[in-house]
């Protein structure tokens, strides 16, 4: 199966990564060559056959909504490339403003 | 302090740190020398936690002089860098998370703490689980101890080689695909995939939801048992986890296996397969055949579409899995003006080659157009797979294989090629794909001096019947203890 780079790019952008013109060269050859592969599985008739998510038959776990102790502030914040006034800070979002 | 005291187990251990005999901190300096020896050759840690080792260490010596030791209390042991610690730097092998310190601890690490062990460091890996060789670490490949110029395998190529090495006296790791079993293979060190829902996934850095497993690397079989028994157990934290008791894992171990089923799957014993390796696994089940147990041949049918299935499927838990890493929160952040130019530039600073392959693989399987053709299709034939398996298990109650059609491979030799480095988890992918727990214990050596795997599966929750089994086969071969060179 080919993927062209054009492909390659349009996935990427999906996916919020980003490669020079040779590293989708490569990919769009390594990805074609894995699809081509994965193309056995059509060899198969899953004529009535139910997907499988999940290993086993269990269904929603619930609990009380109750309230628990959670991270302080601070200690969520800690790892934060940049924060302010107790917040997660970001690139402004919204034009204008 | 003698080096003879690294090779010991957990369970050899323990009566001599109760007795008195040696203390906790003693070991752990013994360990930490021993890392600081050899550890610039193997590059099996990321992080080497000296301080907070000792520390543990005397808390447990003081646990141990008041006479509640526990089974792993003051025992060193180490973490591959997947698993959460709490304020020691947690990296998953990535660029993206080089200074990441985790606000708090996983369940299975939780669970460590508390049976009073010591943490020495966290172990290389493959960059998020994803790998076959350790070689896709940020933080350059885990070396094999039996020959350096060879694998660990992966992704918990540290986990395994730091075992053999004796720069721990055990570890936990994590298989979404083989990743305990195959590496533990090449390292000739015992490795365990529990039951997927058996150990909390709580703290552990997410790959593929729904096949990700935390299990132990150590020695022997009983030390195996021991770790296990620690770590396993119902969490509400992981709504997979499942309710089911946690046996005495340990007391299992000496059961006779006289009458057991072992199923031996043809769709294992291929040609392409290594013939030390072949010869090695048959000479393993004669020997279970002498020890009482009775040898069936058994099919599983859909074996040779397990790879093609867990390309799509644990690709595209991983697109999804990692959009997190965004690095708003925790992380890597590359600022480039508006908010997905810094989404796009971190993500393209911050993770490795194959992590970028995985998570362009996976996106394109869900993407609008080729759900259906991918992975809807990829999710109906695990149902096959997970099918065989059920079958098999109605007939037998072990089923043996080789771990790997290789022994550990060349540094190098499989970068170039992704698929060719897929296809050799051919047959540890399968387990993951039905859930099941499997085990790789050493069945012997090739003529070149590497270690050889075995590989034992059981049913759903059934690690008694696996661990007793490999526990009866160590026992009747000479392949325990068996350690490589290292200073």
């Amino acid at each position: 199966m080919k993927i062209t780079t054009d492909q390659v790019l349009h996935v990427a952008r999906l996916a919020r990564l980003e490669f020079t013109a040779e590293e989708a060269e490569k990919f769009s050859g390594q990805m074609g060559a894995i699809l081509d592969y994965v193309e056995k599985l059509n060899e198969l008739d899953l004529e009535g056959v139910a997907p499988m998510a999940h290993v086993h038959d269990v269904v929603n776990a619930f609990r009380e909504d109750e309230v628990r102790p959670s991270f302080a502030n601070e200690r969520a914040l800690k790892n934060a490339p940049d924060s302010e006034d107790g917040c997660f800070k970001v690139a402004k979002i919204i034009e204008g403003a | 302090m003698s080096a003879d005291l690294l090779t010991k187990t957990a369970h050899e251990l323990r009566p001599l740190l109760d007795s008195g005999e040696i203390t906790s901190v003693e070991l752990t300096k013994a360990y930490l020398d021993r890392i600081s020896a050899a550890d610039d050759k193997f590059n099996h840690y990321i992080t080497v936690t000296g301080d907070t080792a000792l520390e543990m260490a005397k808390s447990a010596d003081e646990t141990i002089a008041a006479g509640s030791a526990g089974p792993l209390t003051g025992i060193p042991i180490a973490l591959k860098d997947v698993l959460v610690t709490e304020d020691i730097r947690t990296t998953c092998g990535s660029k993206i998370l080089e200074n990441f310190n985790p606000p708090y601890d996983g369940t299975a690490v939780a669970k460590l703490k508390e049976a009073g062990a010591v943490f020495l460091g966290k172990l290389n890996m493959d960059e998020f689980a994803m790998g076959s060789s350790n070689e896709n670490s940020a933080f350059g490949p885990a070396k094999n101890p039996w020959d350096i110029g060879r694998v660990t395998g992966g992704s918990s190529g540290g986990s395994a080689a730091s075992v053999a090495a004796r720069q721990a006296v055990m570890t936990l790791g994590t298989d979404t695909g083989g990743s305990i079993r195959q590496p533990a293979a090449f390292c000739g060190v015992v490795g365990m995939k529990p039951t997927y829902g058996r150990v909390s996934r709580y703290g552990l850095i997410a790959f593929a939801s729904s096949l990700d497993q935390i299990g132990p690397f150590t020695q022997d079989v009983t030390d195996a048992a021991l770790l296990l028994g620690a770590v396993a157990g119902d969490d509400p934290r992981d709504s997979t986890t499942i309710d089911a008791p946690v046996p005495d894992y340990v007391a299992a171990l000496g059961k006779e296996i006289k009458g057991l089923k072992v199923g031996v799957p043809r769709e294992y014993f291929i040609e392409g397969t290594d013939p030390e390796i072949d010869k090695a696994v048959r000479d393993s089940i004669s020997k279970l055949e002498e020890l009482g147990a009775e040898i069936v041949e058994v099919s599983l049918p859909h074996t040779d579409y397990a790879v093609a299935v867990y390309y799509l499927i644990a690709t595209a838990e991983a697109s999804s899995n990692l959009a997190r890493f965004d690095s708003v929160r925790f992380g890597l952040r590359e600022s480039a003006g508006d908010l997905i130019s810094t989404y796009t530039a971190t993500r393209a600073a911050g993770f490795g080659e194959e992590v970028k392959r995985r998570i362009m693989l996976g996106t394109y399987a869900l993407s609008a157009g080729y759900y259906d053709a991918y992975y809807l299709r990829a999710q109906k034939v695990r149902r096959l797979i997970a099918k065989d398996f059920s079958e098999a298990f109605e007939k037998v109650d072990i089923l043996c294989s080789p771990v790997t059609p290789t022994t550990a491979f060349k540094v190098g030799e499989k970068t170039d090629d992704p698929l060719k480095m897929y296809l050799s988890d051919i047959f540890t992918i399968p387990l993951n794909l039905a859930g099941l727990p499997g085990l790789s214990m050493p069945c012997g050596f090739t003529n070149d001096g590497l270690p050889i795997g075995l590989q034992l599966m059981a049913n759903h929750f059934d690690e008694s019947t696996l661990l007793s089994t490999a526990y009866a086969l160590e026992q009747a071969t000479p392949w325990r203890g068996r350690l490589p060179e290292v200073l």
